[in-house]
């Protein structure tokens, strides 16, 4: 029988790792990450997950041997956050490029500097252009279901592409929640066991992979990890439908909230957006006609959805926990606006950059940001930073020798 | 460049059993440096005289002196990459390098 655990995001994650049997981990601890590392280590030294425990001096060791591992036809497992993610960015690319279905919790957390240890999801950001899928977790259930569903979606022969489950740092890697785990067996019909499906190394029928390719067939490569990323549009759809059938949780790559009738909308991703939706309710018990859109499938990012369920909302606030620095906006807002018809002309899309460095984007926020897209005249449109302090410019001072 | 260029292709494009996404290779015919060639080294064997200056200077090792045969540099022709260091040190100036297309 399924049953209900108390488990925090980052226990969620390794439990769904577990069940899908990984054979090799190769992981680097981290803070907020360090409890995958350190419960599938557990898990392997108790017996209880047979498995080879790879002791890796950095996480761009981490992914190049989850690369190597997983090419001998196993699933091979890891997990990482913020600098750590940004250390595996040549060796992300790699996995990618090598079409290697590898699936990685990540547990978002800022980038230094300043140093921070809290969440934001600049690291994820940072890596949206290297060939990786990326989903992002509202709360600890999710987190369990996109990873054990991550498998079928990567794995698939249309797509083989790694993805990335980012979770929330802190907010959902150590918050404790009820989560309803299904029994092995259930898991096992739904994954299955790994079977290559492309590149494998294999000492009595050698081959090289990652060998040097010349301008005649990168362009072709490239395109065949293009063409991955459409299937992956469809295939996860397929998959989100199998699962809700399955074990009875509908998820969608992009999910609407009270948009029916909604003047304003705000759009945003990962563990903000149960905050969004909590304040849609109190808005709408007030007789506000507002509405929530989450992002669940960042890459590939899905314009056909977003257009169709954004259509006829005249007022769309997005919410990014990345600062887009240097840019017209952030990078959720860019695609935002990229989806939406361009003959709609009389739609505001508005950005927001908050939940920097940990910073709790809380009821008070979002209920700003409904206020200020609401009331919005102004021809401004660059991004509003919600929840800066006014004394942004001098909050330190020191002495200096003059 | 163009030479490199037409050898990795080569390879990729004899590879008949799989249907592979992505780069990979099944034939390792790049391991034989010699392929990477743009130009030979050409003894003018009249002119030898045998002193083994080139066989020690020459990086891959790829060459054997024969004091009794009459083609008396002896190159290993995969794993000669084509540098040129024998041509330049020979004290006799009986090597020069010609285009590996160039001839025959």
């Amino acid at each position: 029988m399924a049953g209900y655990m108390m488990l925090d995001g980052n226990e969620a994650a390794v439990q769904a790792m577990k069940m899908a049997k990984v054979k090799v981990i190769s992981a680097y601890p981290i803070t907020p990450q360090s409890s995958i590392a350190e419960k599938l280590s557990d898990l392997v030294s108790d017996g209880i997950l047979k498995a080879k425990y790879l002791r890796v001096e950095s996480e761009h060791s981490a992914m190049s041997a989850a690369i190597g591992a997983q090419l001998t036809g196993v699933r091979a497992a890891t997990a990482t956050s913020s600098v750590g993610l940004a250390l595996m960015h040549e060796v992300l690319n790699v996995a990618s490029g090598c079409r290697v279905p590898i699936v990685m919790p990540v547990v978002n957390r800022a980038l230094v500097s300043p140093w921070s240890l809290w969440c934001d999801h600049q690291d994820s950001m940072a890596e949206r252009d290297s060939g990786w899928l990326q989903l992002y977790c509202e709360n600890v259930q999710e987190v369990f279901d996109f990873v054990t569903m991550g498998y079928r979606i990567a794995e698939h022969e249309d797509v083989l592409t790694p993805i990335m489950v980012c979770l929330d740092g802190f907010f959902l890697s150590h918050s404790m929640q009820k989560v309803l785990i299904p029994e092995q067996s259930e898991v096992d019909e739904f994954i299955g066991d790994y079977i290559i499906k492309n590149t494998y190394l294999d000492p009595t029928d050698p081959m090289i992979i990652n060998n040097l390719t010349s301008p005649d067939e990168f362009t072709e490569m490239r395109y065949q990890q293009k063409v991955g990323f459409e299937n992956a549009a469809k295939v996860m759809d397929e998959v989100f439908l199998e699962f809700e059938e399955k074990f009875g949780r509908a998820y969608r790559a992009v999910e609407g909230y009270r948009l029916g009738d909604a003047e304003a909308v705000i759009v945003s991703m990962g563990s903000m957006s149960g905050t969004v939706k909590h304040v849609v309710n109190m808005l709408r018990s007030e007789g506000k006609k507002v509405g929530a859109l989450k992002i669940v499938s960042f890459r590939p990012f899905r314009n056909d959805l977003v257009n169709e369920m954004l259509k006829g909302i005249k007022r769309i606030a997005v919410i990014d926990r990345t600062a887009g620095l240097g840019s017209q906006g952030t990078p959720l807002w860019h695609e935002v606006c990229n989806s939406i018809d361009k003959a709609s002309s009389d739609v505001i899309v508005k950005n927001y950059v908050g939940g920097l460095g940990g910073r709790d984007i809380s009821i008070e926020t979002i209920k700003k940001v409904f206020a200020d897209i609401m009331d919005d005249h102004s021809q401004n449109r660059s991004p509003v930073w919600i929840d800066v302090k006014e004394n942004a410019m001098d909050i330190r001072q020191v002495y200096i020798n003059v | 460049m163009l030479r490199m260029q037409m050898q990795q292709e080569k390879h990729m494009k004899k590879q008949k059993k799989y249907r592979v996404l992505g780069p990979m290779a099944s034939v390792f015919e790049s391991m034989k440096t010699g392929s990477w060639r743009l130009e030979r080294p050409k003894v003018e064997f009249s002119q030898c005289s045998k002193c083994g200056t080139c066989e020690r200077y020459c990086p891959a090792n790829v060459i054997t002196i024969h004091k009794e045969k009459e083609e008396c540099v002896q190159f290993i022709w995969d794993y000669c990459k084509g540098c040129g260091i024998c041509a330049n040190v020979c004290p006799k100036d009986c090597i020069s390098m010609v285009d590996e297309r160039g001839e025959e």
